[in-house]
């Protein structure tokens, strides 16, 4: 099957893309500033102490020899240990993950439906009053930054009518508490990508009804459901598909500030604490699992891709 | 006298444009027998295609007859309900387009684009028209038809789209076909080929055909009947024998003038001079009179009537009243 070539090429792309991405945060993080030793030591350090440190986690090797022995690790499923809590790396990722997951899975859940939902009916409904206004708050919807749209919705929903709690992700998501808590996080991420959804499938919508096969399919006395629902959806989202794809692409990776605003112990604040602390592993292991996904992602939307749009083939 | 099938009274079928609602169809009147084939003819832009898509119910959203009536088997089509309309079509009218690479959707099978006509208005089961389907493809000339239903549109040629096409269209046994210049994207060859599948099907199931061209040489090969519209308007409408033999409007003579006769070695090839007016444009009198090599001072002012040759040949042209003036000593067929 072709599908499968492709399976096998994207998996050579992504052990590649993951060697050249470790490299460059390896790299970043050890010319920026700021020393993980004396971090680790406090002020009260000596230099003697800090020497020791500096031995112990094997910071004094040459930079190529500590790339290699941490690519051994990658490889391995070993991604190092903390700097600062001395846990395992992969661990702390594990434990914070589904968190953003879930964070990540909602929010595109959110931009999908209100994105594709709206765009379709703009599409339909071309230069009406809904037209004018789904358009103008698209607009808004890409521009508002997260913190500003969090923050909002926390004073609305949580503060003055309390529907929803502050923050937390504690309850799992299967639970009434669980989606409460997940609301406005998914909000607050999602909205962005809902406004490009939304964009992408007004146009791809607006090309696909004025298409000779969409004539066609009337001419053979296709009800007018089955035309919109069937012969123009599925053209139309073909181009939406890639939106969505990049878009939980970028919600996966891109969570850090939303985590930040209603307190979700995710990746994204892992890897904040972690680089105010210059606790290099766990910087590393949260970007690389970051990037990692976001291949995958796009994989599975080349794929996905390959079953609505029978045009395309892998060969 | 054999009875109409379908007869176009009057039409009149308008664009809202930036400029206003401007008329692409001005007043078309004509019928179609049963088992006739119709050629309507004319330079791209006459207005061939919005009425082929008039008489559908296809218009296009800014589109929208204004005037007259589309009478098909004694239901008036233009004032059918929405939902009586699309029972009708793929069903007893069917129409084919001129580009089958855009005409088929992209992301259905073959099978699954041809069982549908048939499952929506036969109501077969799936297995049965999937049977119906492969029994078409055979028909309209597709090799291996039962392995066609699987392949998409992009699998197929040019020619064999249009093949699928026009298996659809006749998929439920229509007793009207609309062709809107099925040939002229397809080479030459292929055109020959699809012309005579669409001239034998017609007599296999025993439909009236409408075949929209501005080929003469199809015409030649196809038509029973002929109208020539320019601008719009119908200016000529008669036998094929008539059209080719006697035309009377100098357009038809045009028309006929640039088709090359490769019996005549000393034939020129010699297009009417001018283009066709704009949708916007006003023009007085007769709407040919800029071209025209004949016009006179009266074509100039006053829009001229229709004249009959023959009970069965008209055409609108001032030129006709002079002759019919010092044949028949004037005898006109009233103003339309
Ligand atoms: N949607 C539209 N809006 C405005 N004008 C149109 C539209 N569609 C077609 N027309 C105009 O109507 C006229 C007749 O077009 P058409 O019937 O397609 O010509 P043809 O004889 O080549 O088939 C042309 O002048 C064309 O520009
Ligand atoms: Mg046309």
């Amino acid at each position: 099957m072709k599908l499968a070539g492709l399976i096998v090429q994207r998996f050579m792309q992504l052990i590649l893309l993951l060697i050249g991405i470790s490299f460059i945060v390896f790299l970043s993080m050890h010319i920026a500033p700021g020393d993980p030793a004396s971090i680790i030591g406090g002020p009260t350090a000596s230099k003697a102490d800090i020497e020791a440190i500096q031995e112990n986690l094997g910071l004094n090797k040459p930079i190529l020899v500590q790339y290699w022995d941490y690519l051994k690790g990658v490889f391995s499923g070993d991604l190092g240990f903390s700097y600062q809590t001395k846990q395992s790396v992969t661990e702390a990722l594990t434990e914070r993950f589904p968190n953003t997951l879930n964070l990540a899975i909602a929010s595109i859940i959110v931009a999908v439906v209100i994105g594709v939902a709206a765009g379709i009916i703009s599409a339909l409904k071309h230069n009406s009053l809904f037209d004018a206004l789904s358009t103008m708050i698209a607009l808004g919807g890409i521009s508002i930054p997260n913190f500003w749209l969090g923050a909002v919705l926390i004073l609305i929903f949580a503060v003055n009518l309390q529907w929803l709690p502050v923050g937390g992700l504690t309850d799992p998501f299967w639970t009434i508490e669980g989606i409460k808590q997940l609301i406005l996080p998914a909000l607050t991420l999602g909205t962005g990508s809902a406004a490009m959804i939304a964009r992408m499938s007004r146009s791809a919508m607006l090309e696909v009804i004025r298409a000779d096969y969409v004539r066609t399919a009337r001419a053979k006395g296709v009800r007018e459901k089955s035309v919109i629902m069937l012969h123009c959806l599925r053209n139309a989202m073909i181009p939406v598909i890639t939106v969505i794809g990049l878009n939980f692409g970028f919600l996966l990776g891109g969570t850090i500030i939303t985590e930040q605003v209603f307190a979700i112990n995710g990746v994204g604040r892992l890897m904040i604490e972690s680089i105010a602390a210059r606790d290099f592993p766990m910087v590393q292991g949260a970007v690389l699992l970051v990037a990692t996904l976001f291949v995958l992602v796009n994989l599975i939307v080349d794929i996905v891709y390959a079953f609505i749009d029978p045009r395309i083939s892998y060969e | 006298m054999i009875e109409s099938i379908l007869s176009v009274n009057n039409m009149v079928t308008a664009f809202k444009t930036s400029d206003g609602l401007l008329p692409a169809v001005r007043g078309a009147s004509f019928s179609v027998k049963k088992g006739e084939t119709l050629c309507i003819v004319g330079e791209s832009g006459c207005g061939k295609s919005i009425t082929a898509l008039s008489i559908m119910g296809l218009l296009p959203s800014n589109g929208k007859v204004t005037e007259g009536s589309v009478m098909f088997e004694n239901k008036d089509l233009l004032t059918l309900k929405k939902e009586d309309m699309r029972s009708l079509r793929g069903n007893e009218i069917s129409m084919i387009f001129q580009e089958p690479m855009t005409a088929l959707n992209p992301v259905f099978t073959v099978g699954y684009q041809i069982r549908e006509p048939l499952m929506i208005h036969h109501r077969l089961s799936k297995r049965e028209a999937h049977q119906k389907g492969i029994e078409l493809l055979k028909r309209v000339g597709i090799p291996s038809p039962a392995s066609r239903m699987n392949q998409y549109p992009h699998e197929l040629s040019g020619g064999m789209r249009q093949r699928v096409m026009i298996a659809i269209a006749l998929s439920c046994n229509p007793k009207l076909l609309v062709a809107d210049e099925p040939t002229t994207a397809l080479d030459v060859t292929i055109q020959a080929q699809i012309i005579d599948l669409l001239n034998d099907l017609k007599r296999d199931f025993e439909m009236s055909l409408i075949m929209i061209t501005h080929d003469m040489g199809v015409v030649a090969e196809i038509a029973d009947r002929v109208i020539v519209m320019y601008a719009g308007e119908i200016i000529e409408n008669g036998t094929v024998s008539e059209i080719f033999n006697s035309p009377q409007h100098p357009y038809t003579r045009g028309l006929l003038s640039s088709v090359p006769n490769v019996d005549d070695p000393d034939f020129h090839l010699n297009p009417i001079a001018g283009s066709l007016p704009l949708l916007n444009e006003k023009i007085s009198g007769c709407r040919f009179h800029p071209r025209c090599p004949h016009a006179m001072e009266k074509c100039k002012a006053v829009s001229p009537v229709t004249f009959e040759a023959t009970p069965t040949h008209s055409a609108r042209c001032w030129l006709m009243e002079d002759e019919e003036v010092r044949q028949h000593g004037g005898q006109r067929a009233g103003t339309l």
